[in-house]
């Protein structure tokens, strides 16, 4: 893990350190220290530390206890699923990244659960690569897909850039991301392309789902989109010319309405 | 051990719309109905939290349970059919109201064209314009003979909508007014006005103001949240089985509705249906449940399937062309356009069947002489409700992630419009239902398989269609239009509708068809085969308007059965098979 040192930089620190505008390959071994309580705060705030301000040693008064890894076994592969949203979805100034909107916990929850496991998916034998018009044919699960991709994304920077995938600069880890994207990664039993699209999707999902699921932290992703969320009606303004702007409205909020 | 129940009149196998109005029906006429749902109960306080994209659309909750039951798919004969093993070009409903819950709302009427489209099509344009695998068929009725129960679905319904200026004729107007419009439809309206075309609004069971129906269930007014497609309605706004059909049946006390009740054959003996067995699915018990006549009102897929597991009806071969149960499986051309546009619009206000419509290129309302295809399809601006999981819009040349990618789908969320179409599908030879011969479900019964491509029809109609909305989007005044002419081979993965139909159709030939008229059987008088499965071919619209008038007008064939004893309720024009 970090030392005392690296956990003390700041999400801008990290930007700035990490950001496009480097332009060089290694970014700083800053990853495994946005774990932790501090980094989905405020923009100044310190990152998870004893000397964190916002109290990163009393996760209760955080009331982060959710934020513990409940499908990846291993610290270096969650630190890497960290990485690659980032890359995927990066803070900018449209407002919060991956990682402040609490995307890598909500992917790492989503593949403890049954869309991880394939439990409503037939995955019944035998198993044929079939044409590319019949979907999706592998006995691999999601969780098993993500795990394999992660490997492979910490095989391919070492192999790349003789550097671990989270000490990369992001025009390095973007070269990664989108190698996966284009098919080009051997992986067994799946396309890298595909490991890549389920990577997206689960990021954006993170991104932009109800925060009951533990993504969209603050429904800071619905606010960068400018989506007013679970809206009762629309009937007053549906029909008016002009774009209606409207306060964010979470699933929590209907609970005790009817 | 198979316990064996008391006999009723009417068992229905599945319950959404379909059998929704034969219990409902049947009910009020005094026959005892009961209703096997495999799925869930359902009603609307189960949909109090329904504004949840990522449960509803992106993990699809109220769809069928794939681990226990699927269908296999490949594109033609010369392929080994796989397993759909995840969701992907439709999407299949279960729960009481079936897909009847999560549809969208569009509720159209065919065309009368489509009741005579081999006839009319001849008429016009010669044998010759027919190709030769492509086996068009009239329907054995006419849109006139229909009419009248279009006309009943729509009021049960509550149907918001105005006239469509190249509709057959109504016997009524829409029961509500039509939808609000916005300044997306608006534009749309106005474009393809100066065009020369007649746009109208999308017919809509969300509806536009509250009402009662005549059978004395209310349906709200809608209020545009957008949760409508592959969502239940929280509000009761969208017309659906659960708050119209089934409320109305288990009011007259003739009716039972056992959920969680999975029927896997349909019992039959010399010719004649006894009743059905199904499995409980909380107990695992195994019931038979005798009846004067059976409605099989599942899903057009499990429609053909019940039929081909219980050995009913003669299975369709492509190759001899020989058979009827699983011919004629048809689907949709459905695509769209999409364009930027400098202005803001409202996206994610909507409802499932918000739209601005033309049908000037549907059916035969344009003239195909010089056109390699028949039929058409409606073109639209449908505003159903962004959501913003599904719908990150980018111009072309973006990257598929990081910062541009971030900052146009942001940027363009609400400044991309998209103009669809529904093309007609018209079937050909080798597009047909049958049992696959290595994949089961949990109860180790073979699943459906599948064999479907578009041909050389389908190609050119889309072509032709994507070239109509392309203009739309320039006219619009969209910018970096991006419309795909070329359909290819259907790929099962890509979400494209859910308007899955045929495989038991219709029509006045045993040799051709497997139902009369009334969706009766033609080899077994008392088992009735109601759904989309019933199409002989699909139309260019959404299929549960005309589902509707066709389950309406197998109850009262059922009805008419009843009373009389029994009996064919039409005379076949091709009596070979019968004897």
């Amino acid at each position: 893990m970090s030392d005392k040192k690296e956990k003390q930089f700041s999400r801008r620190d990290f930007l700035k350190t990490t950001g496009a505008a480097t332009g060089g390959i290694i970014g700083g071994s800053l990853i495994g220290g946005f774990i932790g309580s501090g980094w989905a705060s405020n923009d100044n705030e310190i990152v998870g530390s004893s000397e964190d301000t916002s109290g990163g040693d009393n996760a209760s008064s955080n009331d982060n206890f959710a934020e513990a890894r409940m499908f990846f076994s291993r610290q270096e592969d969650f630190d890497v699923l960290v990485a690659a949203t980032e890359t995927i979805f990066p803070e900018d100034d449209n407002g919060p990244g991956a990682i402040a909107l609490g995307v890598p916990f909500f992917i790492d929850r989503q593949l403890a659960g049954n869309w991880g496991s394939n439990a409503r998916d037939y995955m019944q034998g035998p198993f044929a690569e079939g044409e590319d018009t019949q979907g999706y044919q592998s006995p691999l699960t999601r969780g098993e897909i993500f795990l394999q991709g992660i490997r492979r994304i910490i095989d391919e920077s070492v192999e790349r850039f003789d550097h671990a995938f989270v000490e990369l600069g992001e025009d390095a880890r973007v070269e990664i991301i989108a190698a996966f994207e284009a098919g080009e990664i051997e992986m067994q039993g799946v396309s890298s392309s595909r490991f890549f699209q389920l990577l997206k999707q689960a990021t954006l999902e993170g991104a932009y789902c109800d925060p009951l699921y533990g993504g969209n932290k603050n429904m800071d992703g619905w606010k960068m989109k400018g989506y007013p969320g679970s809206v009762m009606s629309y009937y007053n303004v549906i029909d008016q010319e002009e774009f209606e702007e409207m306060d964010q409205v979470a699933l929590k909020d209907h609970m005790n309405s009817h | 051990m198979v316990e064996v129940l008391d006999k009723v009149d009417v068992v229905t196998v599945g319950v959404g719309w379909t059998g929704g109005i034969v219990a409902s029906e049947l009910a009020k006429a005094g026959y005892n109905v009961v209703g096997l749902e495999r799925g869930r109960h359902q009603k609307q306080e189960d949909f109090l939290q329904t504004k949840d994209e990522l449960r509803f659309d992106s993990r699809y909750d109220l769809l069928q349970n794939l681990s226990k039951e699927t269908l296999t798919f490949r594109n033609n004969p010369d392929m080994t059919a796989l397993p759909m093993r995840e969701y992907g070009a439709f999407h299949l409903g279960t729960g009481l109201g079936g897909a009847g819950v999560h549809w969208s709302g569009v509720t159209w009427r065919f065309l009368p064209y489509d009741f005579e489209i081999r006839s009319q099509t001849i008429d016009r344009y010669g044998e010759e314009k027919i190709p030769e695998d492509m086996t068009l068929q009239d329907w054995g009725i006419t849109y006139d003979e229909l009419e009248p129960y279009y006309d009943k679905f729509e009021k049960t319904a509550g149907i918001s909508g105005e006239e469509n200026p190249f509709g057959g004729p109504r016997s009524n107007p829409y029961p509500t007014p039509p939808m609000k419009d916005t300044a997306a439809l608006r534009l749309f309206r106005d474009t393809t006005e100066e065009m020369g075309y007649q746009p109208f609004m999308a017919p809509s069971a969300n509806l536009s103001e509250q009402y009662t129906n005549p059978d004395g269930q209310t349906i709200n007014q809608c209020q545009f949240c957008s949760f409508c497609s592959r969502y239940g309605c929280d509000f009761g706004a969208k017309s659906d089985p659960i708050n119209t059909v089934i409320p109305t049946a288990e009011e007259t006390g003739n009716y039972e509705l056992r959920t969680s009740a999975n029927v896997t054959e349909i019992i039959h003996e010399d010719g004649e249906v006894t009743g059905v067995r199904y499995v409980d699915l909380n107990t695992g018990r195994e019931y038979e449940q005798p009846a004067e006549t059976v409605a099989l009102t599942s899903y057009v897929l499990n429609n053909v399937r019940l039929l081909l597991q219980s050995g009913l009806g003669q299975p369709y071969d492509p190759e001899e062309e020989t058979g009827v149960i699983g011919k004629n499986y048809c689907y949709q051309v459905e695509f769209s356009g999409r364009a930027f546009f400098d202005k803001q619009y409202n996206m994610h206000m909507g409802a499932g069947a918000l739209g601005m419509a033309i049908d000037d290129f549907n059916g035969d309302n344009f003239d195909h002489s010089d056109l390699d295809f028949l039929h058409g399809g409606w073109i639209s601006l449908r505003q159903g409700g962004r959501t913003p999981i599904s719908s990150n819009p980018v111009p072309s040349g973006t990257p598929g992630f990081g910062r541009e990618f971030k900052e146009q789908s942001i940027y363009n969320f609400y400044r991309m419009l998209s103009v669809g179409t529904q093309g007609a599908s018209l079937p050909n030879r080798y597009n047909y239902l049958d049992l696959d011969p290595t994949y089961t479900d949990e109860f180790g019964n073979p699943l459906l398989r599948m064999t479907f491509d578009f041909h050389e029809q389908d190609r050119n109609l889309a072509t032709f269609l994507a070239e109509r909305i392309e203009n739309i989007l320039e006219e619009m005044g969209g910018q970096d239009i991006s419309v795909n002419k070329e359909l290819g081979n259907f790929d099962v993965e890509p979400y494209q509708s859910t308007h899955n139909t045929g495989g038991v159709i219709i029509g006045d030939d045993p040799e051709t068809s497997a139902v009369n008229s009334y969706l009766q059987m033609w080899d077994h008088d008392n088992l009735f085969v109601i759904g989309a499965s019933a199409f002989a071919h699909n139309g260019g619209y959404n299929p549960t308007g005309t589902v509707g008038a066709l389950a309406y007008r197998a109850t009262e064939g059922m009805i008419e059965f009843l009373d009389n004893g029994g009996g064919q309720l039409v005379t076949a024009k091709n009596k070979s098979k019968l004897t």
